[in-house]
């Protein structure tokens, strides 16, 4: 086995303070680490301005502090290509993306990763929180031990080859440890506050980010019975389960959003958080990755995340076709979103995971929902 | 692992006597040359005959000497100086499309402040071509601005051509000889330049000194306002160890000329014929008979300069691309672009090595080996 020194590790630096530790913990470790961010998106704006140049300056500025070589590679255009272009056809077809598992998937996983492989790198390290587990030459992805950080529901999509080929040395650290390592070391992204939301989007509005690409079509606000409750901006901006902006007003409990009508430009509207509309108890997912495949039986019975920092619920899995599965759920769940994934796990290991398609009640499927 | 710099187009090693002349200077020699006492005069003894070795080096008078913070600087003296000081006599600039930022990005604002630019372009061969100058030229043209040795490719413009050309029309002629001072013989009255700009640290010199040689007949109006330096066409307080350091490196480079054509050429051949002879797969940007002897640009097919300059540099090859890669956003070479179009491959996948005094037969050996190992590997 090679030592350490000899051990070429190419980590993802975003100019964050995870990448930052992760890089440093490797370092520590004696490995020979080669800083790299990734530039995936131009966000130029009108005076020239770009974020990803402050990015790659603390980029830069913890690289020197560790005295390791740092590069910038470009993927812009695959990250168009594969991501973007994927998170534009899901809204366009009324469903929520999620952005990020395509990422992992198609970038930093795969092109990424490619890249890295092409540097002589043995592995490639990101500051994911989540742990590789190797056992008799076979990779499972374990959960971080952070439960609040874990980043599994992410990762779902990695197979068991490419996590022979990657470290998340912040997987067995809480946040808060992270940080503190960040202060300790004086690293100069100790401070800087993490980054949320989508990334391309960052800190701008949500709705006038997608109307710059999609055309909105306002329309009708509806209860499932056809009772006309006010107009909606255009359904990509809503959300199963959403709250907030839909402006009804009146006496009673909150109004939610359990569906979508795409033909007729309708959204579907019900009273209450418990309202009877935004459950089910199965789902059909697509495009499903099992990082064993070879040990997955028919059927079984694992937990299951439906969105990201969800606690587990209990689920039977029925493998349709390679592709698909059925979900049926222990206990009914509330606002299952089509466009999100679908993530299995047993115990701490994950097993892998899909895209929900199509939501269902009763052996039917909920149509409403989209 | 021994570091190999390829990279001398970039900047150079300062070269260690202009060093030792440089600590001497500032030891021994803080007097302002503009102040009337003998600490100022032995600045100004200084002062005067570094600006004598300037003007010698290149067939001038010292007056015409004008020393600047750099290129750069000497670049935009030169362009937005002789622009606003001849709008009377017209509007009109000519210059390529391959020249350095310092010179495109300062036209693209005169251009914007009202001047009419004609950007010529130039050939496969990275050349451009004297009739296109002359068809460009109208009545109002008052400026040219064409480079003498192209930083990327190191294709040599057909400058005394150009020059001579001009000779009868009323526009001005600056060309940036950054690349090829020191390598290349430049006399100015033979080959009819107006504005020339030198920068120090191309030549193993100390970084933040240049000068623009402006014929005395130039109409030109200063940028910077202040006290009479540089006959006051460049106010401020001379950098007089930078400036001595400059002559040094002037000296030094006048010196051996010939031999350094021949070792670079050498240099250059020997690279070729080993990447040739372990199989490597490649072209060389440019006409290789107008090139200058350090630089040579090639094009690697069935790679990304990304990944070819950062294995490079894990391998301790120092080299570059015309391509600005800032935060990893990678901007095609315009160079590259202006002579083979924006689609073609080479603008992506081209490396400039350039060779210097760091340079032995030895290294450029080992770095020709070491280069072959990882395009082979790169290459699909």
């Amino acid at each position: 086995m090679k030592s350490n020194k000899d051990t070429r590790v190419v980590v993802g630096m975003s100019g964050g303070v995870d990448s930052s530790v992760a890089a440093l913990l490797l370092k520590q470790q004696g490995y020979d680490v080669v800083g790299i961010f990734m530039k995936n998106w131009d966000d130029t704006d009108e005076f020239g301005v770009c974020t990803a140049t402050e990015d790659f300056d603390d980029v830069v500025r913890v690289c020197n502090q560790l005295e390791i070589p740092y590069y910038a590679v470009n993927f812009e255009k695959q990250y168009w290509d594969k991501v973007f272009t994927y998170f534009l056809d899901e809204y366009k077809a009324g469903r929520t993306p999620n952005p990020d598992v395509m990422c992992n998937k198609e970038i930093k996983f795969k092109a990424f990763l490619e890249h890295a492989m092409s540097l002589g790198a043995d592995y490639l390290a990101t500051g994911h929180y989540a742990q590789v587990r190797s056992q008799n030459d076979r990779y499972e992805m374990l959960r971080g031990v952070d439960d609040n950080k874990d980043q599994t529901y992410f990762l779902n999509q990695l197979t068991e080859d490419i996590l022979g080929k990657v470290m998340f040395p912040l997987g067995h650290l809480p946040k808060s440890e992270v940080r503190k390592i960040a202060k300790e070391h004086g690293l100069a992204t100790a401070e800087k506050k993490d980054s949320t939301g989508i990334c391309f989007i960052g800190e701008r509005n949500f709705k006038t980010f997608l109307s710059e690409y999609l055309p909105a079509q306002p329309g009708q606000m509806q209860t499932l019975e056809g009772e006309v409750k006010g107009k909606h901006d255009g359904l990509m901006y809503y959300t199963i389960g959403q709250r907030q902006g839909l402006g009804i007003g009146g006496a009673g409990d909150p109004w939610f959003v359990v569906g979508k009508n795409l033909e007729d430009n309708v959204l579907y509207v019900e009273q209450g958080y418990a309202n009877d509309k935004l459950y089910s108890d199965a789902l059909i997912a697509s495009d499903v990755n099992w990082i064993h495949a070879d040990k997955v039986e028919e059927s079984f019975t694992c937990t299951a995340k439906f969105r990201y920092r969800q606690q587990d619920s209990e689920v039977k899995v029925t493998i349709l076709d390679d592709d698909h599965v059925r979900v049926d759920f222990m206990e009914s769940q509330r606002a299952i979103t089509p466009g999100q994934a679908v993530v299995f796990y047993n115990g701490d290991v994950c097993l892998g995971g899909g895209t929900i398609d199509e939501i269902r009640k009763a052996d039917h499927r909920l149509d409403y929902v989209g | 692992m021994e570091q190999i710099y390829l990279d001398h187009a970039a900047t150079t090693p300062i070269h260690q006597d202009v060093l030792d002349t440089m600590y001497n200077v500032e030891k021994e020699v803080f007097g302002n040359p503009s102040s009337v006492h003998s600490f100022g005069r032995k600045a100004r003894h200084l002062l005067d005959e570094a600006r004598l070795v300037m003007a010698r080096s290149i067939q001038a008078k010292e007056r015409e000497i004008v020393f600047t913070s750099g290129g750069t600087e000497a670049d935009n003296l030169a362009l937005i100086g002789a622009a606003l000081g001849n709008r009377d006599k017209g509007n009109h600039i000519i210059t390529t499309v391959q020249e350095h930022h310092a010179v495109l990005h300062t036209i693209e604002k005169l251009e914007a402040e009202g001047f009419s630019v004609t950007y010529l372009p130039v050939d496969q061969d990275g050349l451009v071509s004297t009739e296109d100058v002359r068809r460009a030229l109208t009545d109002e043209t008052i400026l040219v601005s064409i480079m003498f040795v192209n930083n990327e490719t190191g294709v040599i413009q057909p400058i005394q051509e150009i020059g001579q050309l001009l000779h009868e029309h009323q526009a001005y002629f600056h060309t940036d000889a950054v690349q090829a001072y020191g390598l290349i013989d430049i006399d100015v009255n033979l080959l009819g330049i107006d504005l020339l700009t030198v920068s120090s640290h191309k030549i193993n010199g100390p970084k933040g000194i240049g000068f623009l040689y402006v014929q005395e007949n130039v109409q030109l109006q200063s940028l910077q306002f202040g006290g009479e330096q540089e006959r006051k066409r460049r106010a401020g307080t001379e950098n007089i160890a930078g400036i001595v350091g400059f002559q040094k490196a002037v000296e030094l480079a006048m010196e051996n000329k010939v031999e350094r054509n021949e070792l670079y050429s050498s240099y250059k051949n020997l690279f070729l014929r080993l990447l040739e002879e372990n199989g490597v797969e490649f072209q060389v940007n440019g006409d290789v008979k107008s090139t200058i002897a350090s630089i040579v640009n090639i094009s690697f097919p069935g790679t990304k300069v990304e990944a070819l300059l950062t294995n490079f540099d894990l391998e301790g090859i120092a080299a570059s691309s015309g391509s600005a890669c800032t935060a990893g956003s990678v901007e095609p070479s315009h160079v590259l672009t202006a002579m083979f179009g924006k689609e073609h491959e080479c603008t992506t996948n081209s490396i400039r090595f350039s060779f210097g005094i760091f340079n032995t037969e030895e290294n450029v050996e080992q770095a020709a080996l070491r280069v072959a190992k990882i395009v082979k590997r790169l290459a699909r």
